[in-house]
């Protein structure tokens, strides 16, 4: 058992008891906290294959911005364990039962699987930040360029969607008196 | 020329267009001059095909793709030869007289641009069918005219009779249009075209891989579509109830063109019946034996245009019986003279009923001569044609007929001999009542009397002298060395072995026709003299009722057939089908009353649904299907 | 490093994306677990670019993350303004598909 090997075990469990901690922990802040220590090993998983942009990049984006933004919702919305909603023991069992189902659906599935790939441990440069941009911009300029149009039009909407109404639509004036 | 022969049957179209878009806003007298025009522009063009193809030149004008799928391809394509040519000149001659004489016979109908349109249509259809230079193209105008027939018996359907009659005259055809699909469908599966330029060349060159029962059974596929168009025994019924429409409707239709399509169609296919000789049996016997049914029921028939409908099944039947000899050419000649001469006796009796008011029965008419000269004499002039009076058309005609069945098969020739001489008997039976005697009709109706308007009278002048000197083209041998029809025809149709018969017996036959004419005509004339309409008893009962064919065909096929949709309506249509398919609404409503209940709204019930059906398509993909 | 662990240790991941998802009804958290989810797949992407000695699927999983950064902008401002309406984040309480 070299150093590699010592690595992957101990950032799958981080991983995996992580990802657990995610879903069971009641106080919404503890499930942001457990998710991004699952992003840090994943991008212990990512550097262990020599994708060290990626690592960097998931740090950043990931457990930098995306969960800074979950966690400022959290607190806007001043949620904590006490008014957490839970649902009964019947639906979290049926939901742990068909999850595991699948789990071991697809786990059944891949043993027969002709895969037999064997990752090296020696290290390769595909991930290093050059050759990644020159993979980016000769082959997927396009897709490149159409994201930059989703990310405007995702900012745009999320700023329409949040904004307060400060005169309600007629649309919604009609609709009031019929909710129920 | 020959590259305008489109336009022939185009501006029919255009008149039927232009009359059927503006029925309602078209004064009456426009109509009729559009109709009228239209047929006469078909008819000088026709005339310069007629002198193009005199020399026998026959050509394929192909006109666009129709349909073109695989190694089929049948285009829309006009045969121009003398046989057309011959049809052409016939449609649109006499059609367009029955159009100048509908211009004043249908002057009171308030339809009467309606009738129009109906009329061009009409012609459209028939130089559809006769210029086709494949059986489809033939087959589309063979429908379309069947549709106007259709359209025109019922043409005053306000009447339920009439409808009924136009509805009579549509499912009758279409049972003999079924073996007339048939034939095609047989055509298209041993030969692989319906052209018949390649159909016929296969078969004169023998290189066709077919038995020579294939072509029995094709020529009577084919026959049997002829048949129902051209009311032969067992259906020719429709044809006298289909007098119900207008009568120059009745002259056009169903005494000139329409019903002559089936023995231009086996003319056209001379080459085929050549080869089939058991068909051209069955085709010569049916045509026997309606030529004399028919006589026979024409001979106690008190409505005039009844008398001159079976007249025109009997003569059709005669046409049939030359067909049958193999004697085209002859069965052509005698639908040219036929479509003079009846067309003439038609509109004669149009303008009887016109000055009777309405009036169809004979019993009710009589010495109309004093009064209608014109209509007397051109009625007298075609009695004595189609009673076969020597020097007049008929005569000639039907003399070539017997001829040919004399050559062919004595018994026919017999049974034709009869059925001619009772055509003298009946054709001065009517004349008789009509025009003789003492008028036998209410006095207001006598006061009414009058001779008819120019535009009716001259169509029946210019009939007249064609049906005196119409024969003059198809001299008999012992006259004329040159019979100028059937080497005119001679191109485009091939007679079966020509029957040379020695002059001896060729005198001896045209002295037989014309003494059986001469004397059954004045018998006729004598014994309706001082008529006397007891009731009819015994034969003559049975003949006024037609031979009781109707009720025959009632009883057999449609009272079977009208039970047999009444156990189907009550058990199969109500019980089975209603059944399944209200069942299957009822089911499905009752189950979606039941899955409706599993909507809950709950987005976590659905990912919960997701993730099962997901593991399942897995399960199932991965453990079962591979 | 033989593929299938990694392997194993996506669907692990993913799976308990899946539970988390049917278990839990506050949104926020559902919403975590997809982003949970979507890493997992993340992770298998680059193991078979390493496997394959393939750049590509290291672009895909950028995609994958502007997918995921557009989709929680989105989805966390439908989250508040459901807030805003209804106070609470509740999924249990947004059944109004069934109408």
């Amino acid at each position: 058992m070299d150093l590699f090997e010592i690595l992957f075990w101990l950032l799958t469990i981080t991983a995996i008891s992580c990802a657990l901690g995610v879903i069971l922990s009641r106080n919404p802040v503890n499930s942001v906290l457990f998710l991004i220590g699952t992003f840090f090993s994943i991008s212990g998983h990512y550097i262990l294959m020599n994708a060290q942009f990626l690592a960097i990049v998931n740090i950043i984006v990931y457990a930098g911005a995306i969960m800074v933004l979950f966690l400022f919702v959290i607190m806007l919305m001043n949620l904590n364990a006490d008014v957490e909603p839970q649902k009964s023991r019947l639906v979290q069992f049926a939901g742990i039962i068909s999850g595991g189902i699948l789990f071991l659906v697809i786990l059944a599935a891949l043993r027969d699987a002709k895969i037999n790939g064997e990752l090296s441990k020696t290290a390769s440069d595909i991930g290093l930040i050059k050759n990644l941009g020159k993979t980016l911009f000769q082959n997927y300029v396009l897709p490149f360029e159409v994201s930059s149009i989703l990310f405007l039009s995702a900012m745009i909407g999320a700023m329409v969607i949040g904004k307060k109404e400060t005169t309600p639509s007629p649309v919604m004036m009609k609709k009031n008196p019929n909710q129920n | 020329m020959t590259d305008l022969v489109f336009l022939i049957p185009l501006f029919p179209l255009l008149g039927f267009l232009i009359n059927g878009l503006g029925w309602r806003t078209i004064p009456k007298n426009i109509g009729g001059i559009i109709g009228s025009l239209t047929v006469l522009a078909s008819f000088a063009i026709s005339l310069g095909i007629f002198f193009e193809v005199k020399d026998g030149t026959s050509q394929v004008v192909p006109l666009f793709d129709f349909i073109q799928s695989g190694n089929l391809n049948i285009p829309i394509a006009f045969q121009v030869d003398s046989l057309s040519a011959l049809f052409l000149l016939i449609i649109t001659g006499v059609g367009f007289l029955i159009h100048v004489y509908s211009t004043s016979y249908m002057h009171e109908d308030e339809g009467m641009v309606r009738y129009f349109s109906y009329l061009n249509l009409f012609v459209f259809f028939m130089l559809l069918l006769v210029l086709g230079a494949n059986y489809l193209v033939l087959f589309i105008g063979w429908e379309g005219v069947g549709l106007c027939s259709y359209l025109l018996i019922g043409f005053w359907f306000k009447n339920k009779d009439y409808t009924d009659a136009g509805k009579k005259a549509f499912v009758m055809n279409r049972i003999g249009d079924l073996g007339f699909l048939i034939g095609m469908f047989l055509i298209l599966y041993h030969f692989g075209t319906l052209s018949y330029a390649d159909f016929f060349g296969t078969i004169s060159a023998g290189t066709a891989p077919v038995t020579d029962s294939v072509y029995n059974w094709i020529a009577i596929c084919l026959f049997i579509g002829a048949i129902g168009k051209s009311a032969q025994i067992p259906l020719y019924t429709w044809l006298p109830d289909a007098m119900a429409g207008p009568t120059p409707v009745s002259a056009l239709i169903h005494a000139a063109t329409m019903v002559t399509a089936g023995i231009y169609m086996i003319a056209r296919s001379s080459v085929l019946y050549n080869h089939a000789p058991e068909a051209l049996h069955v085709v010569a016997w049916i045509g026997c034996a309606t030529a004399v049914l028919a006589a026979t029921i024409a001979l106690r028939q008190y409505d005039i245009k009844k008398v001159l409908a079976y007249s025109t099944v009997s003569q059709l039947g005669f046409m049939f019986m030359a067909l049958g000899m193999g004697a085209y050419t002859t069965a052509v000649f005698h639908v040219m003279t036929h479509a003079f001469f009846k067309a003439l006796l038609f509109l004669g009796s149009g303008s009887v009923i016109h000055a009777m008011g309405g009036e169809q029965d004979v019993r009710k008419m009589g010495g109309l001569g004093k009064h209608m000269k014109i209509t007397q004499i051109t009625f007298l002039i075609g009695c004595l044609a189609i009673a076969g009076i020597p020097g007049l058309s008929g005569f000639f005609s039907k003399d070539e007929i017997l001829a040919s069945t004399f050559a062919g098969n004595k018994a026919i020739y017999v049974l034709g001999l009869i059925a001619a001489m009772m055509t003298a008997c009946y054709m001065f039976r009517v004349y008789t009542l009509t025009f003789t005697g003492k008028f036998r009709g209410t006095h207001e109706q006598e006061h009414h009397l009058h001779e008819s308007p120019a535009a009716i009278t001259i169509p029946l002048i210019v009939l007249a002298v064609l049906s005196v000197i119409g024969g003059y083209v198809g001299l008999p041998a012992v006259l004329s060395e040159h019979h100028l029809l059937s080497e005119f025809l001679s191109s485009s149709v091939a007679n079966a072995g020509s029957h040379h018969l020695d002059h001896g017996t060729e005198w001896m036959l045209i002295g037989i026709s014309s003494v059986v004419a001469i004397v059954f005509s004045i018998a006729g004339f004598a014994a309706n003299r001082n008529p006397s309409f007891v009731p009819n008893t015994g034969l003559s009962k049975i003949l006024e009722n037609k031979w009781y064919v109707d009720e025959l065909y009632d009883a057999v096929v449609v009272r079977p057939l009208g039970a047999l949709s009444g156990v189907m309506d009550r058990f199969v249509e109500r019980m089975g089908i209603d059944g399944l398919v209200n069942g299957v609404g009822k089911t499905v409503r009752w189950s979606s009353d039941r899955v409706r209940l599993l909507q809950s709204g709950q987005v976590g019930f659905y990912i919960f649904v997701m993730v099962i059906g997901i593991t399942v398509l897995f399960a199932l993909s991965f453990f079962w299907i591979r | 490093m033989p593929i299938q662990y990694y392997i194993f240790l996506s669907f692990a991941l993913f799976c308990i994306g899946i539970m988390g998802t049917l278990m839990r009804r506050n949104a926020i958290i559902i919403f975590m677990c997809i982003e949970l989810m979507l890493n997992a797949v993340n992770l298998l992407l680059v193991a078979f670019s390493k496997m394959f000695n393939d750049p590509s699927s290291q672009i895909f999983v950028f995609f994958i993350m502007v997918v995921a950064a557009a989709e929680v902008a989105v989805g966390l401002a439908i989250i508040v303004m459901m807030y805003r309406k209804v106070h609470s984040v509740d999924i249990n309480i947004l059944n109004r598909l069934k109408h």
